[in-house]
């Protein structure tokens, strides 16, 4: 299969369609139901690993330690990062942009004249569309993670960020391998399915010069990148080709190889209520001299796509604690109901609400952190401790207030930052602010609205689409209270 | 009266403040009567301070806390007392508990009040089960068996810690059993700006709870907060079916009336 003849994930995809695609999700009760089922199993499985509430609590504390340990001294462990990695023989890149990342992987893939890159499963790579670019310069990039395959033979794109193909049923899968693989039956016997894949991937690993991989956690101290896998692709992918280019964001540093630990043991628990995955791959520099394997060449880029912002205002901080666990959207209600597809961005529920404001500015992703009742769950298993609905809440603040406007100033404008504010709005909460910070105010209202209640209207927007309109009740409570308290004076009572 | 509050042998009473909740005040007094009229059937002394409004939630949640703010601050003068302010909703109650003294955190004056309000700030139920000590001790009068599941709103859940609360308090009135219902944890879909700027993925949130309820069995099921009740509530109505919710002071003084007679 040549990199032309792989359909393309639609690139135009983008969070300002979130009403318009999570209609339609909603309408789709095979998908609602689909996606009901898989986040009740992972959340059940979790639970089962996580049987202690005040256990759970003491790890996710030492997790959230660790995590903002290493983002107070950021850059200077970054900067130990790379000069520990490039004493390791590792070339590092920085990448501000995605633009700049794919500018770097075809550089490298030029160099070596590779025409086929192996990748195992990666977030990042999605955030740079690295396939699409690839192939746009005539490198085939092959996803070698068997959910990721799916999606790449379908031209679909990852709907959970660590079940990507979770929205696809086998039947589904086998009608796919069915079209794309040559020889490959209709089956719809998973084992068999899982074999069918394997074996075509089995071909790219021998043939390809450049394996690219994602990145779990790098420690600064050691120089290390730890790779956390189930199917052992990964560890293929770092390891048969020639040249090992690994990405990730920024953030994901740690001080020393200790720290590791606790994260590790939140990791598989949160994510698919594994005890620990299959492989844990610790990468400390390309082969060594009398080594039999091993890549030859090695490198690293570190994206940072508007992470720095999030880093640079303190309340916002803590988004770049995360450890891309999944946790929050198994949990989330919303997610569950409008799968990941709908949200049009590489991070999809409640992580991606808080983070995508960062990627890709407030305007396009204005929809993303309303799209919650704030009803905590993401929170409350963020094995990291991220007070996701608090960055909810301040997301909402920052679109809705230039700088100028904020109680809260940010150091530097956000990105977007009061590019959701509509006079409308403002005008109707500016009445509400006045309506009830006067008392003597209120209270006339509160008399009069429920002797106007006939005047509601039937028709209150969104909200009669699937209630009964909200009236005033007859009479208010003070009301009542005033006139129970003054019947109390009435002897006989 | 056969409720007892454990008074702990103390002679004087009680006294409480009660805020209501702007929901409770315009949408649902009968929930409000039926706290206050709960209460002082338990010799308590409720002090309802007629200025009270809002707690400032609703903007605060939106993205304008400036407005939250002032809002909140009119209500800071209203509790001067140190009796505990008693808040039928675990949402508001949140809001006053833990989100107040962040609002007022760059101002020492406010903030010293919020904390002070803050720190006396008790759940309706909370405050039955766990100051009063409340039990319905009547053997048969109590009323006819009722199954009744629970809707736990979210701060209830996750800023009041009252889930058990409520569990609690169904547990102490006679001939209530309470059934559970699928995903019981899971929210019903209000969310305050949530449920009109995203309509139809709060009322798809809505519509399971209430198959999960009807499923349940219940008669009737209760909650303790009007949020929830009247999205839950309208949904019902609008769907044209007969369940309904009411707020878990409304059951316990239906229950003691029962008692009572
Ligand atoms: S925000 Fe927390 S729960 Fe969500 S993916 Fe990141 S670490 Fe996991």
């Amino acid at each position: 299969m040549s990199a032309a003849s792989l359909p393309q994930a639609d690139a135009r995809v983008s969070p300002e369609d979130f009403k318009q695609r999570s209609h339609e999700s909603l309408h789709d009760a095979h998908l609602r139901q689909s996606f009901r089922g898989a986040m009740d199993f992972l959340v059940e499985r979790r639970a089962l690993q996580f049987p202690d509430l005040q256990a759970f609590n003491t790890l996710r504390k030492l997790g959230e330690n660790v995590r903002q340990h290493a983002l107070a001294q950021l850059p200077d462990l970054l900067e130990r990062l790379e000069a520990r990695l490039t004493e390791l023989g590792v070339a590092v890149h920085w990448a501000e942009t995605p633009a700049d990342a794919n500018r770097i992987f075809l550089d490298i893939a030029r160099r070596h004249a590779a025409t086929l890159m192996v990748k195992g499963k990666s977030m990042v790579s999605e955030e740079i569309g690295l396939n699409h670019e690839m192939a746009a310069h005539g490198v085939e990039c092959i996803e070698t993670d068997m959910g990721e395959y799916i999606l790449q033979l379908d031209g679909d794109r990852p709907s959970h960020i660590i079940m990507p193909a979770i929205h696809k049923t086998k039947e589904d899968v086998a009608a796919i391998f069915h079209e794309h693989i040559d020889g490959a039956p209709l089956s719809d016997d998973v084992n068999e399915l899982i074999a069918i894949g394997r074996r075509a991937l089995r071909e790219k690993f021998a043939s390809a010069k450049i394996g690219v991989s994602g990145v779990n956690f790098m420690v600064a101290e050691t120089g290390t990148l730890a790779l956390v896998e189930n199917e052992g692709n990964g560890r293929l992918c770092t390891s048969v080709p020639d040249v090992h280019v690994a990405i990730t964001g920024l953030e994901k540093v740690v001080d020393r190889l200790e720290h590791v630990l606790p994260l590790y043991a939140l990791l598989p628990k949160s994510a698919t209520g594994q005890a620990v995955t299959t492989y844990l791959n610790l990468i400390t520099g390309p082969r060594r001299a009398g080594e039999k394997d091993g890549p030859r060449e090695m490198h690293l880029i570190l994206l940072d796509n508007g992470r720095t912002q999030a880093y640079r205002e303190a309340r916002f901080r803590a988004t770049l604690q995360c450890i891309r666990c999944g946790a929050c959207m198994n949990h989330c209600p919303v997610y569950t109901r409008v799968g990941g597809l709908s949200y049009g961005t590489t991070y999809p529920g409640p992580i991606g609400a808080i983070i995508s404001p960062h990627l890709m500015g407030l305007q396009s992703t204005r929809d993303l952190p309303t799209a919650s009742s704030l009803c905590g769950a993401c929170g409350d298993v963020c094995p990291v401790g991220i007070p996701i609905p608090d960055m909810l809440m301040k997301l909402r603040e920052a679109g809705r207030h230039s700088v100028a406007e904020s109680i809260t100033p940010p150091a530097q404008a956000l990105v977007g930052q009061g590019s959701v504010r509509r006079a409308g709005e403002v005008l109707a909460w500016r009445a509400w602010r006045v309506l009830y910070s006067h008392a003597a105010l209120y209270r006339l209202f509160a008399w009069l609205a429920p002797r106007l209640r006939w005047l509601t209207p039937a028709w209150q927007g969104g909200w009669t689409a699937s209630r009964a309109a909200l009236k005033p009740a007859p009479r208010s409570l003070r009301e009542q209270l005033a006139r129970r308290r003054a019947g109390r004076t009435v002897p006989g009572r | 009266m056969s409720a007892s509050p454990h008074a702990a042998g103390s002679t004087e009473t009680r006294q409480v403040y009660l805020f209501a909740t702007c929901v409770i005040d315009l949408f649902a007094p009968q929930a409000g009567v039926d706290v206050v009229e709960v209460l002082e059937r338990l010799g308590v002394t409720v002090h309802f301070p007629a200025a009270q409004t809002c707690c400032g939630q609703p903007a605060y949640t939106t993205g304008f806390p400036e407005e939250a703010r002032k809002v909140a601050a009119a209500q800071l003068d209203l509790f001067p007392e140190p009796w505990p302010v008693i808040v039928p909703s675990g949402s508001c109650g949140g809001m006053l508990k833990q989100h107040w003294p962040r609002l007022f955190a760059d101002d020492p004056a406010r903030r010293v009040q919020a904390e002070s309000i803050a720190a006396r700030t008790v759940e309706f139920t909370d405050y039955l089960v766990n100051t009063l000590g409340f039990r319905l001790d009547a053997p048969a009068a109590s009323g006819a068996p009722l199954r009744v599941a629970l809707h736990t709103s979210c701060s209830a859940r996750r800023e009041m810690g009252t889930l058990g609360c409520g569990r609690a308090l169904l547990e102490r009135l006679p001939g209530v059993e309470r059934v559970e219902h699928g995903h019981e944890a899971e929210c019903c879909g209000f969310g305050g700006t949530f449920s009109v700027k995203h309509p139809e993925i709060s009322a798809a949130m809505a519509a399971d709870k209430l198959d999960a309820l009807t499923a349940s069995g219940c008669e009737s099921f209760v909650s303790a907060d009007c949020g929830c009740l009247l999205n839950l509530n309208l949904s019902l109505e609008k769907r044209g079916a007969a369940l309904r919710g009411q707020h878990i002071a409304s059951l316990v003084r239906a229950r003691m009336d029962g008692a009572a007679s």
